[in-house]
This record gives C-alpha cells, structure tokens and sequence, in this order.
C-alpha cells in the first residue's frame, strides 16, 4: 500500500524539523504580506533615494500584520479588561473544535492506511443531519440534544461508511471517490437547502431555520465568547481515538491494515469489514464536526456549514502525524491561525486567504524534511 | 466476469428507471430546434412527443441490458462498446426530451456552450494523462489551471498581449506541476499529499493577491483583453456541429492541436513508449537505459503547462477577467475525465465534453426556466465519476505504477 509509507515518514519527522517547517512559512507568509502591502510597493518605489523608508514599510506590514493575528488568536493586549482580553483564545479554541475533530477522523484513516480526503462531505453530512434533527424535531431537552449530537455522528458515519464498503466490495479508489463525494455532499445540500426539506419557509435564500435552543451546544463563558460545550465533545473524542488507535483491538487491527494490508488478511482480519469500519468511524468524527458547526456556533444551516474545515483537517491530521495528542495541538495552532486570521483581515487588511498558504507551506516542508534541513542548514537527523 | 455482470445490473436498474420516466412523461412536446443562423441547408424545426422518445429508449435500454446480461452469463463475454455507447444514447436523449417538454431545444446552444465549458476539462485532463501515463498521480490539475487562470490575466492585462498572456499561463502552470514533481520524485513525498497541498497551496495565493493586488487597481492588473471567436471558412458551416466545433476562440483550437499531439506522442512514438514504459515498470524501463526520472520530470512539467492553457480559457478565452477561486472544482473534473475516459486522452476529452455537457444543459434549462434542480445536474460528473471507478461500468484501471515513487537503487 502507498500510503503506509507516507503514514511512517510522517510519525518519523522530527519535532525540529516541524518547528523549523512551521516557521518557515510564517516567513512565507510574511514576505507575501510585505509584497502586497500598498506602502511597501509605494516606499520601494524610491528604494534609492531613501531606503530606510522601504525597510520601515516591511517592518511595520509584517510585524502590524502578525501582532494583529496574535491580537485576534491569543490575547488582546489592546483590551480594555483582561475578560475583553482573553476573549481571542476562547475563539481560538472554538475554531479548533470543528478542525480537530474532523482531523481525529482523517488520523483514524491515515493510520489505517485510508486515504480519506473526505472531510468536507462529512462534515456537510453530519451538519445536515445534525440541522435537520435540531430544527424539526420536537422532543424534550434530554431526547433532543442527546439525539442532535448523536444524528451528526450518524450522518458522516453514513458517508464516510458508504466509501469504504464501496472500496470494499468493489475495490475504488478511496482518494478518488472521497474528492467526489465532498462535491455531491456540497451539491446535495445546496439541493436540499432550496426545498422544504432544509430550507426554512419565509426564506427567499437557501437558508435553514434556526436550530432549537434545547439543542444547542451551550456556551461556556456567556453570550459574549464564541466557545462552547462541543470543545469537551472534541477532547473526549481525542481521549477516544488515543484509546481505539493505542489501546482497543479494533485499532490494532486498523494500525495492522495500514502497515501490511496483505499481512493483516493472513493473519484473520477481515480486511473489507474493517475498510467500512474505519471509513464509518472516521466519517463519524467528521460528522461530529458538522455537529459542532451547526450545534455549537453557525446555529442556520447554510451553504457554508462546512467552511474549509475539510481542508484544515488534511493539513491538521499530516501536521499532527496522525496521532491524537498531535493532531489536537495542530488544531489549536491552525483554529489560531483562523481566528487571527478574522483579526489580521478587519484590522490590516490582510486578506485571511494567507492562512491558506502558511497552511500548506507547513504541510509541504514537513513532508520534505530533506528541504527544511537545506533552507536552515540543519544537520541530518539520525535515527536510533 | 464479474464485471460484466455487474454492468448488466446496473443497465437494468437504470432501464427500470427509465420505464418509471415514461410513466410520468408529460403530454406536452417538446421542440427541436437544429437549424442555425449560419447554416447552408436550414433544417426545419420538429415536436417530439415525450411519451413516444420515453417509450422507445426505455425499450432500447431494456433490450441492450438483457444483452448484454445475456452475453455475461451465457457467453461469458464483456459488454461491447456500441451497447454502452447505445444505452448511454437513448438514456440522454430520453433525459432531454423529457427535461425540455413544452419548451424549445436549440441544439446548437446546447452544443456550443458544452464545448466552452469543456475546453479547461480537457486541458486539465490532458495534463492527468501526461502525468498519470507516467507514474506521477496528478490530484493537483486544478491548481494548475487556478495558477494558468490567474497568471494569463494578470500577465495579459499588464502586456496588453493575449500571447503574452498565454505563454504566462504556460509557464504557471509548468511551475505548479514542476513543485508536484520536485516532492514527489526527489523527496518522495506521497503524491496525492502534494496535490491536495498544491491545490490549497494554489487557492490561498491567487486568492491574496487576488485581493490585494488586483482588486486594489483592477484596470492595471485585471482587465486583460479576450480572444475573439474565428470562424473557420467552409468548416464553421458544417449543419449543428460547424458552430460549434470551428466558430471558437484560438484557445479551443489550440486544444485540438494539443490534443492530436498528445495522443499521437503517447500512442506513436518512442518517447510515448518510453513514458508508457515509466508509468507502468519503472524499474524495467531503468534496466533498459530509459531515464525513469528525466522522464517523470518532463512529462509531468508539459502536462502541467497544459492544464495552464487549459487555465487561461477561464480567463482570456471567456470572461477576460480573473475571478476568486473561478475554476471551482473544474481540475476535479478534470480528473473524473481522466479516469472516466481511462488515461486514454481521447477518450479523455470525450468524458470532458460530456460532462462540459451536463454544466452547460444546467445553464440552458435555468435559461428556459425548466424547473429541473441545477444542483443535481451540476453533481452528475461526479456520480458518474463514482460509477465509474466502482467497476460498475467495465473494470477501470490506471497506469500501474501511477502514485508509487520510483527509488533508484
């Protein structure tokens, strides 16, 4: 299996090497703020005359850029009080929720040498379950949330699942049929989102009702701050793939699959019923993610529900070497970097697509560790 | 032959539905119109009954699925082509009959328009079986057209010169496929890895300039010129397919060259062996003094270049300007076009134009105000894309090696 390889390299890179690459971008990133920014281009302009105009232009782009990005993902030390102040960290916090879920899920795969690229799909399906549970259906506050939550899971379950039975009884391609499912999952709920199944009556747009109150994710910190109870939801869920992938039987098998599949089929795993599993399990923290969306901050399914957390947790997963302590600290960092992204965008103007780059700069040099070694003139790692 | 059975199957499931179409087909006709403006011998416009068109391609379709169920079981034999070809046939003439009852069917809009839309498909999945051919998995198709979108208009709108614009895109595209390659063949960095990052790479940084640079000062950075349609003499006058196929841009008909050279590289030359050789055993093409890596490299960068041009069609060869993140999943396509036509180019570009079909029909229909969702036609490429590498229809299988890196030792 191909994949198994990239799976080891991954586990394999060392922490300096992730430190460097993650780094690295962020100087990316900077030069590419610096070359957009207006007083930058005008300053260099008459490089000649006065070059330390250029310089001062650099300086205060970038550093303006990212003090704005730390103002918006870490503390605001512009706040009036320090509950304004911390309020940055609790989004920070509320926008790893979704990503790490979903990149829990795309770990569960990986490690079983499952290339699920389906995350947007699942997440959308989870959401739209989720929705559709949390807005329609009336039962009491125990029945309803419990039931909202639990529909999520069910619904990227359901996507995630369907793939792996497809590979397993006819032997597709998961990379493939997971990229084209994100895009009927995106169609279908467009589709659902302008008849009366989702869309709510009054609405002109493909727009859902609001979900009920009793089935919202609580807020922790009040109506000001963005986090809610869906961030315990996400680190149950790390405490549970640590314990599926490293302590449960079925995990050994799924670990077993994604090192020697051939292997693995000799020694009695059934090989077609495990695809289907992992492939439900993960599309069932997708799903959850969804869930966190809709439940915990969109509150109206819309066509968005599933932003670019689907992205976000390919790069999370790779970044956090498909483990689960790993991939809830690469969550945090890129729900950081989105939610200084919000800040950078409205303050200096620096469009958030940025993140998008630093992102998969971050992901490109960890999978090279030959190429961040050279850019930092590091010596070879020497495994033991 | 297991396969063949299951392709029966499938026919018959899509036969019954198609007598479930019939059963619902409205009374109302629906008008064909083939004649154009420019035609030489105008052919006069005709009503077709619903019901009538449904009751026949329900039948064809029954009797091509029982044989081809009959062969897979008694003869033990693969589907023949003409009785996929048959059934896809009368299935899509059904659809349209039924989807344009009451309201008027212009060929020739429907034609033309698919071919537009179908020009970056193909160039992207010319660059899939340049790269794919070759033992290197393309997933990034659709950053490569993104970068050819928005280089050509950026590089056209400061030169004033489509060319200009052109070799830009040339060239952005190339680069994007080049990075492909450099991780995937030097740092033997899994393949599919490298493209999902590339596309995200691609998105995130033609969207900040695109909103930054360009937006700042549209008329210097985004306001390229257009190619003008040409029509070719004599051939532009062919009934129904002379529009559509030679009154088109300079981009189309470079993508005709493209694509009769591409395929006649790969099919009839050494240099198309050897890259076959490649992609399917590199290390007995190695053993036989063929450069495995060279080989890759070059490949994967013109295929790249392709998928540029195919890029600057979004761009100068339709709207002019650059819109954010305007390929919207068309590299994806692209891909489905590529599998669905199995790394054959020409056959390629046929599951390009279909699917370039299926975009442009949502337009049509949403143009005669047909109340057909335009969702689901929009998520018809990617279904059939599912069909396909499910072994429903025949057995798809790519270049052997394609996703695994070659390690010389």
């Amino acid at each position: 299996m191909k994949n198994n390889r990239i799976v080891r390299e991954i586990l394999n890179t060392s922490a300096s090497t992730t430190v460097f690459a993650v780094l690295a971008s962020f100087i990316v990133g900077g030069v590419l703020i610096a070359v957009a920014n207006q007083d930058v281009q005008t300053a260099v302009g008459y490089f000649f005359n006065r070059p330390g105009d250029t310089f001062a232009a650099l300086w205060n782009a970038v550093s303006g850029a990212y003090a704005a990005m730390f103002r918006g993902a870490i503390y605001n030390y512009n706040a009036h009080d320090f509950a304004n102040g911390i309020s940055p960290i609790t989004d920070t916090l509320a926008f790893a929720t979704p990503i790490t879920l979903a990149g829990l899920g795309l770990a569960v795969a990986f490690r079983s040498g499952l290339f699920n690229i389906g995350a947007n799909g699942q997440i959308i399906f989870g959401a739209m379950l989720s929705g559709w549970v949390a807005i329609y259906v009336q039962a009491p506050v125990y029945v309803l949330f419990p039931l909202a939550v639990l529909a999520g899971l069910v619904g990227g379950a359901i996507w995630g699942g369907l793939v792996g039975l497809l590979k397993a009884t006819t032997g597709a391609n998961e990379v493939i049929v997971t990229i084209m499912f994100n895009y009927i999952a995106v169609y279908l709920l467009g589709y659902l989102l302008k008849t009366p199944v989702l869309k709510a009556p009054q609405s002109i747009n493909p727009v859902s009702l609001p979900v009920q109150n009793d089935a919202k994710f609580p807020l922790l910190f009040g109506s000001d701050y963005r986090l809610h109870a869906g961030f315990f939801v996400m680190l149950a869920a790390v405490a549970f793939v640590w314990w599926l992938l490293n302590r449960s039987t079925i995990g050994y098998q799924f670990r077993a699959l994604g090192h020697n599949p051939d292997a693995s089929k000799v020694a009695g795993i059934n090989i077609g019923m495990t695809y289907i599993l992992v492939m439900a399990i993960s599309g069932a923290l997708s799903g959850l993610a969804g869930a966190s969306q809709i439940l915990g901050t969109e509150r109206v399914l819309t066509t968005g529900v599933a932003a670019s957390y689907g992205i976000d947790a390919i790069t999370v997963a790779l970044l956090g070497r498909s483990k689960p302590l790993g991939v809830l600290a690469a969550g945090i960092l890129f729900g950081a970097l989105r939610a200084g992204a919000v800040t950078m965008q409205a303050n200096q103007n620096v469009p958030s697509e940025i993140v998008l780059v630093v992102q998969s700069l971050i992901v490109l040099f960890i999978a090279a560790p030959p190429l961040v070694r050279a850019m930092f003139r590091l010596p070879k790692v020497v495994k033991a | 032959m297991r396969q063949s059975r299951k392709a029966s199957i499938t026919m018959l499931a899509l036969a019954v539905f198609s007598f479930v179409l019939w059963a619902m087909a409205p009374a109302t006709a629906t008008t064909i119109k083939v004649a154009t403006d420019s035609d030489i011998i105008k052919l006069p416009d005709f009503n077709v009954s619903p019901m009538l068109v449904s009751a026949i391609s329900a039948i064809v379709m029954l009797g091509v699925a029982l044989f081809v169920g009959w062969l897979a079981v008694k003869k033990n034999r693969k589907a023949p082509r003409w009785a996929i070809v048959l059934f896809g046939l009368a299935f899509v003439v059904q659809a349209l009959v039924l989807l344009f009852s009451g309201k008027t069917m212009t060929i020739s809009d429907l034609l033309r328009g698919s071919l537009v839309l179908a020009v970056p498909l193909i160039f992207g999945s010319m660059a899939g079986v340049l790269s794919e051919r070759v033992g290197v998995v393309n997933i990034a198709i659709e950053g490569q057209l993104l970068a050819g979108a928005f280089t050509s208009a950026l590089i056209a709108s400061i030169t004033h010169s489509l060319w200009l614009g052109l070799v830009g895109a040339l060239i952005a595209g190339a680069a994007v496929s080049w990075i492909l390659a450099v991780f995937s063949i030097k740092y033997v960095v899994d393949q599919i890895i490298v493209g999902v990052v590339l596309n995200v790479l691609v998105i995130g940084l033609t969207s900040f300039f695109f909103s930054t640079v360009m937006q700042a000062n549209q008329s210097v950075f985004n306001s390229p010129p257009r190619f003008d349609s040409i029509a070719i003499p004599l051939l532009s006058q062919i009934p129904v397919l002379g529009p559509m196929l030679f009154t088109q841009t300079a981009i189309v008909y470079l993508m005709y060259v493209a694509l009769a050279a591409v395929y006649f590289f790969m099919f009839k030359t050494r240099w198309g062996l050897r890259v076959r050789a490649v992609g399917e055993y590199p290390l007995a093409a190695d053993t036989v003094g063929i450069k495995v890596y060279r080989t890759r490299y070059i490949s994967v960068v013109i295929g790249g270049a392709l998928a540029g041009l195919g890029g600057a069609a979004f761009t100068l060869g339709s709207v002019g300007a650059f819109g954010d993140k305007m390929t919207n999943g068309a590299g994806y396509i692209a891909l489905a076009a590529l599998i669905f036509g199995r790394w054959n180019p020409i056959l390629a570009a046929l599951a390009g134009l279909l699917f370039g079909f299926a975009q442009n029909l949502q337009y049509v229909l949403t143009a005669v105000g047909s109340p057909v969702p335009s969702e689901l036609l929009l998520m018809l490429p990617y279904a059939l894309t599912v069909v396909a590498v499910a072994g429903l229809v025949g057995k798809v299988t790519g270049p052997a090696s394609a996703g695994k890196p070659y390690i010389k030792s």
